[in-house]
């Protein structure tokens, strides 16, 4: 990992902007410091970015750094490979994560693995981001949680943030990565509010987040499903059960020192992901879990996955396969024997 | 048909089954400028290296040095030769897995090639690649890739950089064009016509040249390919310019490439090559060739490009006996030595099991300096 510049939040003015903006204004900051970044994707420019992330920026940048593709995520993946082995650094959107599947093999078989096959000559300091998750009643074609596919993968980094001022400091940390990060973001909090630092502000990868502090259980999340966390840890307060919310940031590389100290103190554990859970970052925290934990845990590692199923449509449903702060108190409850 | 008891002028056989040389933009085409004879003799060592290499490369095979597949190049070397002598040291280069032939073509020393077969860390990627993935940073290959036609969108982002770093960071004029070659059989790959698209849509300089060597494995191109009679339709459909070569002639790929490469660059816009050729071998180490005939096979053999160009020499009395003799001595020498200097090579230690996998900690890439491996060797 790249060693950064971590600046206290609290040192530098904070104002309310929404995540996207925080996207917005890590991207916007690093192409000011850095000629060789820029953003390419579908309708990123004139149509400002289908969900406005990218809003303004090809005003600022001009069209050769802000680049509306075609629909062609194959293409478009691979060439930005190409610029990143000769130096560039690209950001490539993604409109969701779920069409990144069709440039399976660039983003998997050539972005992580170049440096390694070529024996360390070329390397690929690339960002992939968009929109990852359900909750959009979009159908299971659109509703993809990628975690769970390419946190498989040696040799990317995976980001997940789940508020916007992890957002800012984690994409500019990406930016200035010099390996491909896969960036994870989920159109359900686009619009959330927060107090972002302004200026350089960098988010180290690999460090989780104590979101809430506790002391008889430990959440772990990372991404969208740590605000459930949060919901769900101030409703089981009113029970008298005192949830500790970790915010893992990076599920690669995912900070497994940070989990090992909290669950010692708690003795228990629940986690929470939204993507499947057959072969999942959960199931590998548990299996961690189980390995450096084994003697302090007072219960097998609780897992609280989306459902096995294709991601429905209907409202109702679509609620329910989530893991939503409902079906994280229960696994609390179940866990901590008080079901 | 008893194709062996023909005159050798008859040629029966036509593997790409071309109604006439159709070239829809022949501006760069025809033109045969008289060749500096040490230039070509240049490119005969060049060819006669490659054939060589490869000629012991399927003994090592056999012999269990090599593992994995390995595609040999023989037949093709007038393409890897006549290409590169067209384009500038720093013009980007990126392949497909039959890809020995260009690493060598572009100056990779051939023990660096071997000892990558040999799985050793003496080897272009220290034994991490294989045959099918070759990697000269010095060179500016940017690989050998084992996925057929996974090369192009990244042959085109090559391109894409050089421009973008000519024009929008230092803006001058672009400089630079890469070459992305591909198989006849990745023709049907979608990821190159995404690539096309991407090249005609944005003005991008990469010449994307098709080694049509007429089969993808055991399929000929006309069991495989719509409009493989004319494959350069293909490019004309996105706006790209597109040429037919005569790639069993290094000197008609050369001065057409150079015609080609130059247009590109002046114009900053892709081209599309139908590089006409044939793989006098098998496709991989394990092909007993019977989707085609032996007769097929002869007609083509007695095209043989190194065969042409020693002809067009002699013809001109600029390669004599001993000039050719000692040539290939010294090729003998080379690949032999390469050979021992591979088996001599020490195995990758077990920490390189876990080296290169990022940046940092252990990765020596640091975005622009010579990765420490290749420091101090004698990359030609
Ligand atoms: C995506 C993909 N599918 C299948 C293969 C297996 N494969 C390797 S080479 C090859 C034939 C390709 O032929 P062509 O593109 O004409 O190249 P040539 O071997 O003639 O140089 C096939 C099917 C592969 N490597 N990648
Ligand atoms: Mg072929």
């Amino acid at each position: 990992m790249s060693t950064v510049t971590v600046i206290d939040p609290t040192m530098s003015a904070t104002r309310e902007i929404e995540f996207r903006d925080a996207l917005r204004e890590a991207m916007t900051q690093e192409m000011r410091r850095d000629p060789r970044v820029f953003l390419l994707g579908e309708e990123v420019a004139q149509y400002n970015g289908a969900y406005k992330v990218s809003k303004g920026m090809l005003d600022e940048f001009g069209p050769r750094r802000i680049i509306d593709t075609p629909i062609s995520e194959s293409g478009f993946a691979g060439m930005a490979i190409g610029a990143a082995m000769m130096g560039l650094r690209p950001i490539v959107e993604f409109m969701s994560w779920s069409f990144s599947l069709v440039a399976a093999d660039p983003i998997l078989n050539n972005a992580p693995k170049m440096l390694y096959m070529s024996g360390g000559q070329f390397g690929c300091p690339i960002v992939f981001r968009g929109n990852d998750g359900a909750g959009g009643q979009l159908g299971s074609t659109h509703s993809w949680c990628v975690e769970g596919l390419f946190s498989n993968v040696p040799g990317l980094k995976m980001v997940i943030p789940s508020c916007p001022e992890d957002a800012k400091g984690l994409m500019t940390t990406a930016i200035r990565d010099d390996d491909p990060v896969f960036f994870l973001e989920s159109e359900r909090m686009l619009g959330m509010k927060g107090h972002v630092p302004e200026g350089d502000y960098l988010v180290p990868f690999g460090q989780a987040k104590v979101r809430r502090e506790g002391t008889d259980c430990t959440l772990v999340s990372f991404g969208r499903p740590v605000n459930f966390c949060l919901d769900a840890a101030a409703e089981l307060a009113k029970e008298g059960i005192s949830c500790e919310v970790l915010d893992m940031r990076t599920i690669r590389p995912l900070d497994i020192d940070s989990i090992v100290r909290s669950v010692r103190k708690t003795n228990y554990c629940v986690v929470v992901d939204q993507s499947w859970s057959f072969g999942s970052p959960g199931s590998e925290v548990a299996s961690q879990l189980h390995q450096h934990c084994f003697d302090d845990l007072d219960n097998f590692v609780h897992r609280v996955h989306s459902a096995d199923v294709p991601t429905p449509y209907a409202f109702n449903l679509e609620q329910e396969y989530l893991p939503n702060a409902r079906r994280i108190c229960e696994a609390v409850r179940s866990c901590l024997y008080r079901a | 048909m008893s194709m062996l008891s023909e005159p050798s002028t008859s040629r029966p056989f036509d593997v790409h089954g071309s109604p006439g040389e159709r070239t829809l933009a022949p501006a760069a085409t025809g033109r045969r400028d008289p060749v500096d004879p040490a230039l070509c003799r240049q490119w005969l060592r060049d060819m006669l290296l490659i054939r060589e290499f490869e000629n012991r490369c399927m003994q090592q095979y056999q012999d269990k040095k090599i593992g994995g597949f390995c595609h040999i190049y023989i037949g093709q070397e007038a393409v890897a030769v006549g290409c590169t002598a067209a384009v500038r040291p720093n013009d980007p280069i990126v392949t497909a897995y039959r890809d020995h032939g260009h690493a060598l073509a572009r100056g990779m020393a051939a023990r660096h090639c071997m000892a990558e077969m040999f799985g050793k860390i003496g080897g272009c990627a220290k034994g991490k690649g294989g045959s099918m993935h070759m990697f000269d940073r010095e060179h500016h290959l940017y690989g050998g890739h084992g996925i057929v036609g996974a090369q192009i969108p990244l042959g085109v982002g090559l391109a894409f950089a050089c421009k973008y770093m000519d024009e929008v960071i230092d803006g001058r004029p672009n400089s630079r064009v890469a070459l992305a070659f591909l198989g006849d059989g990745a023709l049907n790959q979608g990821a190159i016509h995404e690539a096309m698209n991407l090249a005609g849509l944005f003005d991008i300089p990469c010449v994307i040249i098709c080694e049509n060597n007429g089969y993808s494995m055991g399929t000929s191109i006309h069991r495989g390919t719509t409009m493989g009679h004319d494959i350069i339709s293909k490019a004309i459909g996105y706006g790209i310019d597109g040429y037919v070569v005569d790639g069993m002639d290094v000197l008609s790929v050369y001065h057409d490439m150079s015609a080609i490469v130059e247009k590109c660059r002046r114009e900053s816009r892709p081209a599309f090559v139908d590089m006409r050729c044939y793989r006098f071998k098998g496709h991989s180490m394990s092909d007993p060739r019977k989707y085609r005939t032996t007769e097929e096979e002869l007609q083509y053999a007695s095209d043989d490009p190194i065969g042409r160009l020693k002809l067009h020499l002699e013809e001109r009395g600029e390669l004599s006996d001993a000039v050719l003799k000692d040539m290939q001595r010294e090729i003998r020498d080379e690949v032999r030595e390469s050979i021992a200097w591979s088996e001599a090579s020490p195995e990758p230690p077990m920490t390189e099991l876990y080296h290169d996998v990022f940046v940092e900690p252990h990765g020596p890439y640091n975005g622009t300096s010579l990765p420490k491996m290749l420091q101090g060797k004698d990359l030609r």
